[in-house]
Formats: structure tokens, sequence, C-alpha cells
């Protein structure tokens, strides 16, 4: 556990040597402001939730957490510091999870900063704020979801712009599995299938969380998703590491 | 790392029948030598010979397509963490965090080794006096030259004062005064060591080895003392004993 916290901590801080965490912050708070203000309607619509912001979410992190993710092994063996971290006594496993808890509580704290639509949304009304807690539960799991596959994704290869769009694809494909369009046409030409990736949907469970629900299917299923990508990882980077 | 209490003659570092493979092309080729303590030996190839392949197999980073390597009976594949425990590693081109200040580096490798509080300031304050590094500590390692870098890498390897040192091309980089130093270091830390350089300084395998192998295309093609080595070839010159050695296993 210490060398797991250990490499988070160091990779967190490298987050913010470089622009990457302003860069990243910046942009997540300006797209989640204009998309809730404006696209979302938040005033206008009158209802004191922030339920235009959690509609957004997944969509921005779409964007944004693979450029997060694409540098976390990629980086590495561009560096060669990969050959060093993992002759280290360490795991490979301990290294994974370092790298993807140090990115995820990196998007905690982005999610941190969007406290005025909170405050603002109390100060304008009566919101359930309970509500809006399990909206950030969800915001953060789906974050972290997305962080796995972009982990993993990043480990298949040491080009930084292959790994961002491969993650892109992916987590897009995850996003809109329970998209009426692409389930209209799966329940037509192959309904097993269609309910299948209508399981899988991640977009869905999302939903449930900024509805107020907090079901344990969901959280399994957000473990199960982060476990397996994490997996994948492991075992990506234990094949890949000395290419 | 106590089992080597029974036998404290055997060898730190046991390497046999290492081969590594990419595709049809054979790397290393069925590798096998051994490094008791006090030996200093000197890794002798042409680039691409496989140097940096044997010692990242010893390292536990690469995984061999055959043989097995052991360090203190520790084997690197199935024993990894125990393995790199006991083990410095100065990776090829010593690789460093770039926005990392030199300090910030090695207390981070030192947390991982498992050191906390003032044994881990002890331990990386040790490390910058060997190598020269107190008067950039709090630099970050990008702005740093070549052979700060690699003193930076081997300060990295040495933190835990290991029993096995494979230091891959430690002098690479460096002025010949601090060629000299590091030299300098290996030479007072071999009789408690095992340690593995690579190179292609053939003055370094004089000045520091107790013994060297040469290794052309995957092959060990020699393996004795460099003043052996020297008189396989009529000028008793080093270079041209491996000039005749690493061209002929070209060929």
């Amino acid at each position: 556990m210490n060398a797991i916290l250990t490499i988070a901590g160091r990779e967190l801080r490298a987050y913010f040597a470089t622009p990457v965490a302003t860069v990243f912050i910046v942009i997540f708070l300006v797209l989640q402001g204009a998309l809730t203000f404006n696209l979302g309607q938040f005033f206008d619509r009158g209802i004191a939730d922030l339920n235009p912001f959690f509609t957004f979410i997944p969509w921005v992190f779409l964007l944004l957490i693979p450029a997060i993710t694409m540098r976390l092994w990629a980086e590495e063996r561009r560096l060669g510091t990969i050959e060093l971290l993992l002759t280290l006594p360490i795991t490979q496993t301990q290294a994974v999870l370092g790298k993807f808890l140090a990115a995820w509580a990196f998007c905690g704290i982005a999610l941190l900063l969007t406290f005025p639509f909170v405050i603002a949304v109390n100060i304008l009304g009566n919101p359930d704020n309970g509500v809006i807690a399990s909206g950030y539960l969800g915001s953060l799991l789906i974050a972290g979801a997305f962080l796995s596959v972009g982990a993993a994704m990043s480990a298949l290869t040491r080009n930084q712009v292959i790994a961002f769009v491969l993650a892109v694809a992916v987590c897009f494909l995850f996003a809109v599995a329970s998209n009426p369009i692409v389930n209209d046409f799966l329940s037509h030409t192959a309904p097993a299938l269609g309910e299948f990736t209508r399981r899988l949907a991640i977009t869905d469970r999302f939903a449930d969380f900024t509805r107020g629900l907090i079901s344990l299917r969901d959280v399994i299923y957000f473990a199960t998703f982060i476990g397996f990508f994490l997996f994948l990882n492991t075992v990506l980077v234990d094949q890949r590491k000395a290419d | 790392m106590a089992t080597r209490a029974a036998d404290p003659a055997g060898p730190l570092i046991d390497i046999e029948g290492l081969t590594k493979r990419f595709g049809s092309f054979t790397a290393v080729d069925d590798v096998t030598f051994q490094v008791r303590r006090g030996e200093v030996l000197g890794f002798l190839g042409p680039n691409g010979a496989g140097k940096s392949t044997t010692m990242r197999m010893l390292a536990g980073f690469m995984i061999p397509s055959a043989g097995t390597a052991r360090i203190l009976d520790h084997d690197v594949q199935t024993d990894s963490v125990a393995a790199r425990r006991v083990l410095g590693f100065l990776p090829e081109g010593a690789p460093t965090y770039p926005e990392m200040t030199v300090e910030g580096f090695l207390r981070f490798c030192a947390k991982i080794r498992g050191y906390t509080g003032a044994e881990l300031a002890d331990r990386v304050d040790h490390a910058l006096g060997l190598t020269t590094l107190r008067g950039v500590r709090l630099q970050p390692v990008e702005t740093l030259s070549k052979g700060f870098k690699r003193r930076v890498g081997l300060a990295q390897a040495l933190l835990h004062d290991p029993p096995v040192l494979v230091l891959d091309e430690p002098t690479d980089g460096l002025d010949p005064n601090q060629k000299h130093e590091v030299r300098g270091l290996i030479a007072q830390m071999a009789p408690n060591k095992a340690i593995v350089i690579s190179t292609h300084i053939l003055e370094e395998v004089d000045a520091v080895c107790t013994r060297a192998i040469i290794i052309a295309g995957g092959r060990i093609v020699a393996d004795e003392t460099p003043q052996a080595l020297s008189e396989r070839h009529a000028s008793g010159k080093l270079e041209d004993v491996f000039r005749a050695l690493t061209m002929e296993g070209a060929v």
C-alpha cells in the first residue's frame, strides 16, 4: 500500500509541476460552465438542481480524460523511466494502481473545483443536496471508468496520439451503447447483442446516480469495469514494457 | 536476504542459458555466467551485441525467451520483488523524471524501497555525497547536464547499499574527472559487492574490472581477467583483442 501511495503521490505532483494540471482544470471548468449555462439552460429552466451540469459530465470527460491518461505509460516509455520504475522492488500491479489513483485523485480535484455550481444553486433555490452528492459520486465513478480505459490504452502504445484516439474511441463505445440509435439498430439486426450492449452502457448507470439513485448493482458495475481495465493494464504493461 | 548465509562464497549473480529472441532475431543467445562477491565484471561488446538486453533480463525488466537469472538465489522472474530489493540497477541512458528535483527523485526511490523518516534522509544524503551531487540537490533533473543526470541515476542505484550492482554504461557522458571519480567509487565498493558494468570504453576495463566478458552477436566470446584477455593478442592491447573477437563474431 505504501508503495502505491508513493507512486500516486509522485505522479500527482508531476501533474502540477507541468502545465497539464492547469490546462486541464481550466478547460474542464470553462467547458462545464459554458455547456451548463448555455446548452443546459441552467437559469431558464427555473429548477434548482444540477441536472444540466451532470448531463454534460460524461461527454466532457470523454474528451478530456484521455488527454490525462495518454501520457500515463506512453510518457514513461518515451523517457525510459519505465525501466527504472519497474526495476524498483514493486509489483506491476502496484505501479498500475498508483498511477490510476493519482489520475483519479486529480479528476476528483477538478470535480471539487466545480463547487461554485453547488453554491449558486443553493443560493438560487432549495435543491436536493442528496441528489447532487449522488451525482458527484456518479461523476467520480465515470471518471474512474474512463481513466481505467485510457490507462490501458496508454500501456498499449508508446505513441501518445494513438493512446488518446484509442481511449476516446473505446470510451465513446461504452458511452453510446445505450443510445437509441445504436439500440434500435442492434435490436433489429442482433437482438441478443442489443440487450448485452444496453447492460454495458456507462451513461445509463450514470443517469441513475444523477437522479439520486445509488444502487449496489451500479456500484458493482463500475467496480468491475474499472477492475477489468486495470487488470488489462497490468497485462499490457507486462507484455509491452520492454518493446 | 539471509539466503546467502548458508553459502557465503556462492555467486551473488547466477545467469544460466539466458536467451532473448525478438521474432527470428536472437539478441542474446544462451548466455551463462556467475558473479561472486568482490568481482567487478566488465561486460563488453559492440553496440547491439546484447549487453543491455542481458542486463534488462537480469534486472527482471525484460522477460527471457529461455534460461534463468538469479540474484542472491532469488529468481528475477518468479521472485522478482525480492531480487530487485537486493539489486541496484542503472538502466541504459540513466532515465529519471525530468520535472523532479535531484533530492525529490532520490527521496521517491528511497520511499519505494521502504525507508522512512531519519533513515530515509540519511540514505538520500549519503547517496548524494557518494556521487557528489549535494550542490545540485534542489535543482530539477531536466536542468542538469548529461554527466549530472548519469550520476543521479547512479545515486538511485546506490541508495540502499545493495550487494549486487548492475550498471549499464555508468560513465557514459561523464567528463574525464567524473569518470575517474566514478571508477574510484566502483573500486571502493567492489570488495563487498558483486558488480556488473557494461561499457565500450576499454580503458575502463583495465582500470576497474577484475574480469571481462566480451559478447558479440548475443554470444559470450571471451570470459577471463582483463590481463589474460589482452595477452591473447601479440600487441598486448585489449583494443586489438576486442576487435579480433567481435569482428569475427559479426561475420
